[in-house]
């Protein structure tokens, strides 16, 4: 197998679920909303510093699953978790997790963007800030290193400290991702980021959702098939609640496995 | 087809709701203007210098009399309701007009105000050279000058004598004002000091400190009282030199059917000649009356002079109501929308704090003088100020027991407003926070909060309405006819929360329904309702400002 890839080219090396190296486990993991089964019994391994994606109809608990690895349930009242979750092999459903600092190491954006009512630069240094960060040296130095990789330093460094609410919806939603990178998470979790951007911002999105792998473990969620055949290296198809199949984006999208996932992709359902 | 024309037609087309919804809102817009046409009209007339008219008065019994005076209003009553009441009308007259002249000099006429038959007097006229002076007692004179004397020497005589008066009338009004500046400062702040004195004595005997410590401080305290009283005689001395001072001129003139008066400068506040003005000249004696009306003191049981010390006590109230009430209420919203569970017992707390809103403010007046100053001042008396007893100090009605009851009265207010904005931020601008490793009530403070002053303001600018025309409770908590002193001075504290104060809508109250000069305040009670009014309208203008700018800084895309 080694072998394999080793002589296999660089660049369109078939990705393997088994060559990676894995960032999320996930166990058994069953969520219920009072009484209704949200989540049935998911397992599947999120790999590190690649872009995964989660399709499926709506209702099918892709968002949900999502928002499990930086426990945004919680907020739900009536949410209730089974299973575990390991990150780095460890469990983030343990009673003994700082939930405030997984939330550091497991950056989020939502679909709508939504920054602070506060300047551009607050915007990114909140996050510092929050952790106690004070020195305006470094202050400066993140917020400009946090707005280049979201690739929204040209367009506002010379009004850094004007309102956030007068940026455009595609800017806005980089300055988010800015926002998320600017504390150093070890995963990003990108719900539906540009299903409310238009189309040019939505390619900056993809674009830079490309730069950022590098640096980041990435999951998206997407209702744009062709989205998450562009950005994502794997793909989850999820439905009712069910992860239906997982494997490389390039063969769950040319030669899925489960017949109900080639029905989805090509159209048939959902 | 048929309901294409006609009536019906008409009325499917919704053109009769258009018609009443545009009916109502003209109406509303009618009874506006009315109210502030009215008391524009009424109250702002009362400055203008109207010109002194002067006829013959010659009633069946009696002597002929030349009358002189401002023409307040004219109307007609039937004969019949005139004889009735006592007057003998001639027969053949169905129906009187009668004149209400505003005729001052009350020292000589006993009253400032008289009714005057149409068939008893002969035309009017303008007569030149006519006076009205304003003065600080016994209402306003109108007559005629006739000399100017400077203890026993004459000065100046008739017309001529004109710019001399002006000139010496504005001395004597420099002197008063020196006067009272030292009653104000140097007196209070002795009367303070010594005050202070006799309440540390007090103090020590309570405290049973050792006879040898009292002894000493009593030695103290006499050489101090020493030292003040020795001031006092010299601050006396002034003030009498002072007014000998103000006296020194004395102004002799004539009433219209010629009684000579003699007046002393020092009584008089204002002198001028409405027959002689020209109309700038009255534009200039208008705009200053006004200004006069805004920052003086009340003379003559409120019925004339300004009413400054009323518009300070007003806003100093509202103020410390905006400040007690504003973090009292939002705090209660926070706990009750972002902390509190919902439930049924938050239901029924929430439901009783918007009923509050609707209860009687008479009861929150009731509220306040049983609680705030009888139980909860009468216990701060006993604790922090027992030297001063029995004459309470915070157990009696004053500035702040009367600021706490007002926010108490606005609070559900406040609290409505905040909740409604708390529920307004978008739960997504929460989700982003904490989803950056914030706490919940990081969130709150930094995020959630800032986003909800809009709406708290909007609840302060309600809250400030209601307050500042507030006068029911007041009555009963702190607000009086008459405060010597305003709430803020140069004496330590500065700032009086015991201190009783005037309040414009209680000014409005007193002046219209408890003063002994119905006439000479009625003028003077609609320029008060105005203040009250344009008052009121700043507060608000100033916290709507506040609010589109704090809405212009946290403006969000989802408003």
């Amino acid at each position: 197998m080694n072998q394999d890839k080793l002589t296999a080219p660089p660049v369109e090396t078939e990705l393997k679920l088994s060559d990676e190296k894995i960032k999320l486990q996930v166990n058994d993991l069953k969520l219920y909303y009072g009484d209704a089964l949200a989540l049935k019994s998911v397992n599947m391994t999120i790999p590190e510093k690649r872009v995964t994606a989660f399709i499926g109809p709506s209702g099918c608990g892709k968002s949900t699953l999502l928002r499990c690895f930086n426990r945004m349930n919680d907020l739900v009242d009536i949410c209730r978790i089974e299973g575990e979750i390991l990150m780095d092999s460890q469990n983030i459903y343990d009673p003994k997790v700082d939930v405030a600092e997984l939330r550091r190491q497991v950056g989020m954006v939502f679909q709508k963007p939504n920054p602070f009512p506060k300047s551009i630069y607050e915007n990114v240094a909140y996050g510092l800030r929050l952790q106690g960060v004070k020195d305006k040296r470094i202050l400066d130095e993140v917020v400009e290193t946090s707005l280049k990789g979201a690739a929204l330093w040209n367009e506002v460094k010379d009004r850094l400290h004007d309102n956030a609410f007068g940026l455009s919806g595609g800017q806005q939603q980089r300055l988010v991702i800015a926002r998320a990178i600017a504390i150093e998470p070890e995963v990003l979790l990108l719900d539906e980021p540009a299903s409310a951007l238009d189309p040019i911002s939505t390619l900056k999105i993809e674009e830079l959702i490309y730069e950022l792998k590098d640096k980041y473990t990435i999951v998206i969620v997407t209702h744009n098939m062709q989205q998450a055949a562009r950005v994502s290296d794997y793909t989850a198809f999820m439905y009712m609640g069910d992860l239906i199949e997982f494997d490389a984006t390039n063969k769950m999208f040319t030669n899925p496995s489960q017949q109900q996932t080639e029905d989805y992709i090509t159209g048939r359902f959902g | 087809m048929k309901s294409l024309f006609g009536v019906t037609a008409w009325f499917r087309s919704g053109t009769p709701w258009i018609w009443l919804n545009a009916g109502a809102i003209a109406l509303c817009l009618v009874m506006v203007v009315g109210v502030l046409g009215l008391i524009v009209v009424r109250g702002g007339s009362h400055f203008w210098p109207a010109d002194l008219q002067q006829t013959e008065w010659a009633p069946e019994s009696g002597q002929k009399k030349t009358i002189m005076g401002e023409l307040v209003r004219a109307e007609t009553v039937s004969a019949v309701m005139l004889r009735e009441s006592g007057a003998t009308v001639p027969a053949e007259l169905e129906s009187v007009t009668r004149y209400l002249v505003k005729v001052g000099n009350r020292d000589v006429y006993g009253r400032d105000f008289s009714w005057y038959m149409d068939y008893e007097i002969s035309g009017w006229t303008v007569p030149e050279g006519a006076i009205a002076l304003e003065r600080r007692e016994r209402g306003n004179f109108y007559g005629f000058p006739l000399k100017l004397t400077e203890g026993d020497k004459l000065i100046a005589e008739g017309v001529a004598m004109w710019p001399e008066l002006m000139q010496r009338v504005e001395r004597a009004n420099a002197i008063f004002q020196q006067m009272k500046d030292i009653e104000k400062n140097d007196i209070s702040r002795i009367n303070n000091q010594i005050e202070k004195l006799r309440l540390t004595e007090r103090r020590l005997v309570l405290e049973q400190v050792s006879e040898a410590e009292l002894a000493e401080f009593k030695a103290q305290a006499a050489a101090e009282n020493k030292v003040l009283s020795d001031e006092y005689e010299v601050i006396q001395q002034k003030l009498d030199q002072l007014r000998a001072e103000s006296n020194r001129d004395t102004l002799i003139a004539r009433t219209a059917e010629g009684r000579e008066v003699t007046i002393s400068l020092a009584n008089i506040v204002n002198a001028y000649a409405p027959n002689d003005m020209s109309v700038w000249q009255k534009t200039r004696h208008y705009f200053s009356g006004i200004a006069g009306f805004l920052t003086e003191e009340p003379r003559e049981a409120n019925t004339e002079g300004g009413i400054f010390p009323a518009i300070f006590g007003t806003v100093t109230m509202v103020i410390l109501m905006a400040i007690i009430v504003t973090p009292f209420g939002v705090l209660a919203a926070i706990y009750l929308r972002e902390y509190a569970k919902q439930g049924p017992l938050l239901k029924i707390i929430r439901i009783s704090v918007y009923n509050l809103a609707g209860v009687p403010s008479i009861v929150y007046g009731v509220f306040g003088l049983g609680f705030f100053v009888y139980i909860m001042g009468g216990s701060i008396d006993q604790l922090f100020y027992p030297e001063a007893l029995p004459s309470p100090t915070f157990g009696t009605p004053g500035l702040f027991w009367a600021s706490l009851t007002l926010a108490l009265l606005t609070l559900p207010v406040v609290i409505v407003s905040t909740e409604e904005g708390l529920s307004r931020i978008p739960s997504t601008i929460r989700m982003g926070s904490l989803a950056l490793g914030a706490t919940k009530s990081e969130t709150l403070w930094k995020v959630v909060v800032p986003l909800a002053t809009p709406a708290m303001m909007t609840g302060l600018i309600l809250a400030v309405a209601r307050a500042a025309g507030e006068v029911a409770p007041l009555m009963l908590v702190g607000v009086v006819k008459l405060a010597p002193t305003l709430p803020i001075d140069g004496n330590f504290p500065f700032i009086h929360l015991d201190q009783k104060i005037m309040h414009l809508g209680f000014h409005v109250f007193d002046v219209g329904f408890q003063s002994p000069n119905v006439e000479a305040s009625r003028p003077l009670l609609y320029a008060t309702a105005l203040v009250l009014v344009l008052l009121i309208v700043v507060l608000n203008m100033a916290a709507i400002y506040m609010r589109n700018r704090l809405r212009e800084k946290y403006r969000s895309d989802t408003d």
